[in-house]
């Protein structure tokens, strides 16, 4: 708990800083756009986003921020940063995905670890190029000095905040792509206007890095607040966050007919005696994706809590089981009418 | 800086390249096959071949190939195995999101979930590929062997398939298909196609499933309304293995000894088949069974043509409760074919039968209720007229060539 405040803490210092008035400071280096827009560089320094790689610590160009419900990843800690190009600006899409300039760049690294003892696994970076965007996976070197692009993935030894000892698995550019997948484009997942905070986005706007501040009618809730939101609430988030970047139109798994986006309104839809199509042994045994009111009979908990591949879900990114998540969506289904 | 320099030059260039330059990347069995064969796959240009050396490669994770116009070929499907026993994570061996890909010549081998995932991927070739669970029909086994879904022309072509605890050779939410000259063995279903029309299903080899060949509509899917689909010359004999399908799933319901089964499609023609061995029918045609909520799907069956085909002279052991009464009640056989006795209206026959062929309806009388409640008789079908034009249906002749 120290640690994650501690953690909240040094952001929110590196937002103050890079809030401050956006004067050259020659001391640092530059982003260098050419590896944004060009190539695949083969190392994370060569973008030049930190003035301290190992810290973490962002130029003055990056600028971090938070989700307010994260996707889950066998508890690693995320550090987010965005790039924006000097002169331009995101644009706002009601409570949707912020459009982020081509030329700007999304990076996240992901740690294990507390303190002196927090280890750098990967770091992924989404580049947005003239084409589209690019998503490339970097693999962090044993001395910590730099990260290495990995594009067919690798697998790392680990030990989560749980105390589990796994074999984490660092995705391959390909699967990038399933997760950040619409309609076959590579788009960016996490900066919607409803999962980030309305500091954050009047910063932005402040900054003039940011065209106009959007309105949104109800934020995804603070995950670590989330006792405070309804079960449904807290249930419905971490399935958009966690699940729906497939689970919907034109997402990795639209064959499912399971659209667990924030904003779908049909029951069958988000899965509510909705009966699996191509579960096979994924469905253990049960005969919908919710049952409302029966938890145990609901093929989506069944799926969160397996770690066999071909049952588990999300298919990538998960060695563990969330628990957290779990107990979420239990709540909410348990509260449903039968 | 020579590398800046190089990039600036370069990429003009590649953006004009052709794929008149396309490479061959041969790939090795042994140490770091997973990172060596992905690696691969990504940096691939379109009009490029990857090739399998032959030998057995052990990998611990799902494969993935997302550029157009690749081809992933092997020495044989006995000779490149790809070997998924120690697959540690993904839903399926190999997943192919790219169009104008061929598949050919390689096995894959116990994948944890599906074995080759084709999603969105247009005019794809599967061409002489083995998907096996050495273990033989077991639940825990992944679902679908050879798994088009959501495409615009597929063709299937002297394939193999066995083991699979859903379906042997899958093609879903897709249109424009060709399966032929393929074997499915000791899955549940054999062969499916489901939500999908334009399809050929021809000169495949069915046999030891539970059912041989299912051509299925399913409610509250992105894509529904399944239909037009021809199935010809194709040998569907003796599907006896008991369901090992996990339950939930379709295809669970599947009785064992079912030939070709069709449950709420439109436009089905089945000709010169041999069906038999089929001990609960060798021809199954329903409507959906079960309850659900989704104004845009029709549950029934619409122009079913069962014509001249060879079929078996009736189960005795059929998977029907009370099966031995009703064996008893028709003189000591069940006639080949089965009809649950629904239909949309009577403007439309729902099944329409060779006057040589007989059958028996379970005499139903709205769609979801259950067989417990049938009253069982004789099949009265109509006869059909002339065959109907399948000009569009099959895999686009495009995807022919690629076999030469």
């Amino acid at each position: 708990m120290i640690a994650r405040a501690a953690l909240l803490a040094s952001l929110a210092l590196a937002t103050a800083a890079v809030a401050a008035p956006r004067t050259p400071q020659t001391a640092m280096a530059p982003v260098s756009d050419v590896a944004v827009m060009e190539g695949m560089p083969r190392l994370l320094s060569e973008y030049a986003f930190f003035t301290d790689l190992r810290e973490q610590n962002p130029t003055w160009q990056v600028v971090p921020y938070r989700l307010n419900t994260p996707l889950w990843s066998d508890g690693a800690d995320k550090l987010r940063f965005a790039y924006i190009p000097e002169g331009t600006q995101l644009s706002a899409d009601g409570e949707g995905l912020l459009g982020f300039p081509v030329g700007s760049a999304l990076i996240k690294t992901f740690a294990f670890g507390e303190g002196d003892e927090r280890r750098l696994i990967e770091t992924r970076v989404l580049l947005h190029r003239a084409d589209g965007w690019l998503a490339l996976p970097y693999l962090w070197n044993e001395e910590q000095t730099d990260a290495k692009l990995a594009l067919a993935g690798a697998r790392v030894e680990v030990v989560t905040p749980q105390g589990e000892a796994i074999s984490y698995r660092v995705p391959n550019k390909n699967q990038c792509k399933e997760c950040h997948s619409v309609d076959g484009a590579v788009v960016p997942i996490g900066p919607k206007a409803r999962n980030l905070s309305d500091q954050w986005l009047a910063g932005r706007y402040e900054a003039d890095t940011l065209d106009a501040l959007p309105k949104v009618a109800v934020r995804l809730p603070l995950w670590e607040a989330r006792k405070e939101a309804t079960p449904e609430a807290a249930a419905r988030a971490y399935l958009d966050v966690n699940c729906a970047h497939c689970h919907r139109p034109g997402g990795s798994a639209s064959n499912s007919g399971l659209d667990l986006r924030w904003e779908q309104d049909d029951p069958v839809k988000i899965g509510i005696r909705k009966r699996p199509v191509a579960a096979g042994r994924g469905s253990g045994g049960l005969a919908f994706s919710i049952a409302p009111g029966d938890p145990a009979a609901s093929i989506i908990l069944h799926r969160m809590k397996s770690l066999e591949p071909g049952v588990a879900m999300p298919e990538l990114g998960r060695s563990t089981v969330d628990e957290e998540g779990v107990a979420a969506v239990r709540a909410w289904i348990e509260g449903m009418d039968q | 800086m020579t590398r800046s320099l190089f990039a600036a030059i370069a990429l003009p260039a590649l953006l004009v390249a052709t794929p008149a330059l396309a490479d061959t990347h041969m790939i090795a069995p042994g140490e770091g096959a997973q990172e060596r064969l992905q690696e691969a796959l990504i940096l691939a240009e379109p009009g490029d071949e990857i090739v399998l050396e032959p030998g057995r490669y052990a990998l611990s994770d799902g494969l993935s190939l997302d550029v157009d116009g690749v081809t992933l070929r092997g020495a044989g499907m006995q000779a490149s195995v790809l070997d998924f026993s120690g697959q540690q994570g993904a839903g399926e061996g190999l997943l192919v999101t790219s169009d104008n890909v061929t598949l050919r010549d390689f096995a894959v081998e116990n994948p944890k979930g599906d074995g080759i995932k084709s999603k969105g991927a247009d005019n794809i070739v599967y061409h002489a590929i083995r998907v096996t669970w050495t273990r033989g029909p077991d639940e825990n086994n992944g679902a679908y062997g050879i798994y088009p879904v959501e495409s615009t022309g597929v063709l299937v072509d002297a394939s193999e398939v066995s083991g699979a605890s859903d379906a042997g050779i899958y093609v879903g939410q897709s249109s424009k298909i060709t399966v032929r000259n393929s074997v499915a063995t000791d899955n549940v279903a054999g062969i499916e196609i489901e939500n999908s029309r334009d399809a050929i299903v021809e000169g495949n080899f069915v046999s030891r499933n539970t059912g041989g060949i299912l051509v299925f509509d399913l409610p509250n899917l992105p894509v529904m309304g399944g239909g037009n689909v021809l199935i010809r010359n194709n040998l569907v004999i003796a599907n006896d293995t008991e369901n090992f399908a996990p339950a939930g799933n379709i295809v669970a319901s599947v009785r064992r000894g079912t030939g070709v089964m069709v449950m709420a499609n439109e436009n089905v023609w089945l000709q010169d088949n041999l069906i038999r061995g089929n001990e609960t029918a060798e021809v199954m045609v329903i409507a959906y069974p079960l309850s659900f909520d989704d104004p845009d799907y029709n549950p029934y069956p619409r122009d079913v043509v069962v014509a001249d085909n060879v079929l078996g002279e009736g189960g005795t052991d059929p998977d029907i409760e009370g099966g031995e009464m009703l064996v008893a009640a028709f003189g000591g056989k069940l006639p080949p074919i089965l009809w649950d006795g629904l239909e949309e209206n009577e403007e439309r026959f729902a099944l329409l039968v060779h006057p040589d062929l007989t059958g028996w309806t379970l005499n139903l009388q709205r769609q979801g209720q259950r067989i417990e409640e049938a009253q069982p008789g004789p099949l009265d079908a109509p006869a059909y007229g002339q065959g109907w034009s399948i000009e569009g249906w099959g895999a686009p002749e495009e995807l022919e060539a690629r076999l030469k």
